[in-house]
């Protein structure tokens, strides 16, 4: 047996003896999710199990190394741990943005002592992040931010307000860009800082969206102290760093225009909640709309899987993440506005448990902020316009 | 299998690239239609292209041929959307090939594969008899006469039709409109007696035919394929055909979008250039957006036929369908952006968006393939 093959055996005998059965259905509408934490209420005892013992092993975050308590898995190690966890249907142990976002920022651009002590917490579900890029006034003009920190010596002492923090109310620690030096040019005097959530002069205020839902924050800081050594990179680079996350977020917004394999489809769906005549959906409009919407969600994901082979095989200027992220977004928005026509007046119904509480409206207008956070649609097509197409 | 071009594919698609700037550049076309062509393509490109083996590719090498496949192929067909090159390449070394290599008798395959091979031959395929694409809605008349069949009907929008030396014709031995089973295929003879072939002068300025056939006798030799039951490989040909038509798109969607950002670049109104406004840089980038689709489903949908994948006939209405929306983006957004001199004849813009018409509309517009994607789908 290859070494390749005794490692899908050991996992598979692992996962079988490790997962929890509760943890072999899929997530229901958002319910269900895993942000670990220091304040996470579990649904249950298994979810808590199966973080930990994912997390203890390293695989909440299987490629990084395990000297910072990742898996260490190389890439083919890492995709026969994914085909042997959607095997069972394990979920996902761990959502988190620290492992998506600012763990992958660290990693790169952070120093030894912050990485030492940061990510196994990570890893382990112990501490949750919440990212304070957004303000009032410095949306899509990020770099416009006003928060300001003032320089003490060892440390700094931030001012100023953050908005579109995600679940800042749940979180432990944020990353945070703070303006460092008001005398550079915009761009060059940002600072990507590190505090905990509960250093004096941090509050984070829900704000209810029109979902119904308040998965934002905005946080205010009132003479925050942030010690100079939970400062990532060097101070006023903080812009680069910025970028290469937000980078990431794209891509992460951008992945969810596609549909899970083996869930029902669009057309399955209309078929069954609005019938079938001669063979056929019985709504012509209605199979016309759809028709494209598949077609175009094949040609998406056949370009996303285009891209990850050029970067592969380095051939090609590969289409970047600011592209995926404004046609994924687009369409998923596309596709919750064909759900609707579906499902008719339920579509509307707003409460109760025959409704799954609203799911559909709800997540309906969730979608509209795809094509706004992390860059709006207009944002990237700029990016496109200008660094790949060179227009100015 | 990674969709990328492997290093043989990569260089076919380059070689093709300085052949057609070179020899077949859009004011090759232009030269064509202002002599009024009565083939509408010269013939000693075709010889050129002939001798590089491109009418080989497909072939398979017991026949004489290369047997590239279809992805080195379809570069080139790429290639010839971006140059707008007519020739008999699609017609003969495509379908032609196709045709007779999944319906053909050994003999058949000995004989014609060989001649299109060494371009020794061209071919045409008829299909449609309707102003619409309808490949069951067949009527012409095949009837078994002795040892011969009598060919009774019309075909239109023929491409190469008027030149070819065979006709693949379908026509009907059993069955009647509407029926999937019934029809046949036939090699015939262009100028075989009874045949009468109207050149129908197109906006595209290609070469295409309607075909009346009037008692033509054939023998029985002609069939290709097994009485009856020529309809399985008649779509899958149109499958091939419908995957081609859409990596010629995919080059005109590509050089008009070139071109026209060049323009962007060059052209100044109110003082600046207008490449500086958003409003056409949004568009231009959404553009390049759909652009980008496009590849890959074009290159997934050769990569399915070289595998005798069975998502093919899906892959071919996805991908025609998406061209087709794209092509027509493309080519209008082109005439747009270049505004005034994109409407004159003397400027080139216009050559793509004529092109890219009447290859959409070939064996099925966006509407067709969009509802076949459908009922494909199940639904």
């Amino acid at each position: 047996m290859s070494d390749l093959q005794a490692f899908r055996q050991q996992t598979r005998d692992w996962l079988e003896d490790n997962c929890p059965p509760a943890m072999r259905e899929p997530v229901k509408g958002g319910e269900g999710m895993c942000w670990g934490g220091r304040n996470f209420t579990f649904e249950s005892q298994q979810q808590q199990q199966w973080m930990e013992r994912m997390g203890t092993k390293g695989w909440t975050a299987p490629d990084w190394p395990a000297e910072y308590g990742g898996g260490g898995l190389n890439k083919t190690e890492h995709k026969i741990l994914k085909e042997e966890m959607s095997r069972i249907n394990a979920r996902s142990p761990l959502d988190s943005f620290g492992i998506w976002m600012i763990g992958p920022a660290l990693l790169k651009f952070g120093s030894e002592a912050l990485k030492q002590q940061h990510l196994p917490a990570i890893v382990r579900g112990e501490i949750r992040w919440c990212q304070g890029y957004s303000e009032p006034g410095a949306g899509s003009d990020l770099a416009g931010l006003q928060s300001k920190g003032e320089d003490r010596g060892d440390h700094f002492i931030a001012n100023g307000q953050k908005v579109w923090t995600s679940y800042g109310d749940k979180a432990d620690w944020m990353f945070c860009l703070l303006r460092t030096d008001s005398e550079a040019k915009k761009q060059m005097g940002i600072s990507l800082v590190l505090f905990d959530m509960l250093t004096p002069g941090v509050t984070p205020k829900p704000i209810k969206l029109i979902s119904g839902s308040s998965p934002f924050c905005e946080t205010f800081l009132d003479d925050v102290r942030v010690e100079k050594d939970q400062v990532v990179g060097e101070v006023n680079q903080g812009w680069t760093i910025a970028k290469y996350l937000l980078t990431h977020e794209r891509e992460m917004i951008g992945g969810m225009g596609m549909t899970e394999a083996g869930a029902e489809t669009l057309s399955q769906m209309a078929m069954r909640v609005m019938g079938v005549e001669q063979g056929r959906l019985n709504n012509p409009m209605l199979r016309a709309e759809i028709a494209k919407w598949e077609i175009d969600g094949a040609c998406f994901g056949l370009t996303a899987e285009r891209v990850t082979d050029e970067v592969k095989s380095n051939s090609g200027v590969g289409a970047t993440s600011a592209m995926l992220k404004y046609y994924g977004t687009e369409l998923n928005k596309r596709r919750f506005e064909t759900l609707l026509k579906i499902h008719g007046s339920d579509g509307m119904v707003w409460d109760g448990e025959a409704a799954n509480n609203g799911w559909l409206p709800r997540t309906w207008l969730r979608t509209k902020g795809n094509s706004i956070e992390g860059g709006t649609s207009e944002v990237q097509l700029n990016v496109i316009a200008k660094n790949i197409l060179g227009l100015g | 299998m990674a969709l990328v071009l492997n290093e043989e594919q990569q260089m076919l698609k380059e070689s093709a690239q300085g052949f057609l700037a070179e020899f077949a550049p859009v004011a090759e076309l232009r030269k064509q239609r202002d002599a009024a062509s009565q083939t509408g393509y010269a013939d000693n490109l075709w010889r050129q292209m002939a001798d590089m083996g491109w009418a080989a590719i497909l072939v398979p090498e017991a026949y004489g041929g290369l047997e590239f496949g279809h992805v080195g192929m379809g570069q080139i067909v790429e290639q010839t959307g971006r140059t707008l090159t007519a020739s008999p390449l699609f017609a003969t070394a495509v379908l032609g090939v196709t045709a007779i290599n999944i319906a053909g008798s050994e003999a058949q395959k000995n004989e014609l594969l060989g001649a299109i091979a060494g371009g020794e031959i061209t071919t045409a395929l008829a299909i449609d008899e309707k102003i619409h694409h309808a490949p069951t809605q067949i009527s012409m008349t095949a009837v078994k006469q002795g040892g011969s069949y009598i060919l009774n009907g019309a075909k239109r929008f023929v491409a190469d039709g008027g030149t070819a030396d065979k006709l693949i014709v379908a026509a009907r031995t059993a069955g009647e409109a509407g029926d999937m089973s019934g029809i046949s295929l036939f090699v015939v003879d262009r100028t075989a007696s009874g045949i009468d072939v109207d050149r129908i002068e197109m906006t595209d300025t290609r070469n295409y035919a309607n075909i009346n056939f009037d008692n033509v006798k054939v023998v029985e030799a002609a069939l290709l394929g097994e009485e009856g039951k020529g309809f399985k490989a008649l779509n899958a040909t149109l499958d091939v055909g419908n995957i081609y038509l859409a990596a010629e798109l995919l080059g005109v969607a590509q050089e008009t979008f070139d071109v026209t950002l060049q323009y962007l670049k060059e052209r100044k109104q109110f003082g600046v250039l207008i490449g500086s406004f958003q409003a056409l840089q949004h568009r231009a980038a959404h553009w390049w957006s759909e652009v980008e689709l496009c590849k890959s489903v074009v290159l997934k949908a050769l990569q399915a036929i070289d595998e005798g994948d069975k998502k093919s006939p899906v892959l071919a209405s996805i991908a025609k369908a998406k061209l087709c929306e794209v092509a027509e983006l493309a080519t209008n957004e082109a005439i747009q952006m270049h505004a005034g001199i994109g409407m004159t004849d003397e400027y080139d813009i216009g050559f793509f968006i004529k092109r890219a018409r009447s290859a959409q509309i070939m064996f099925g517009d966006n509407g067709y393939h969009t509802d076949r994607f459908a009922l494909l789908s199940g639904y």
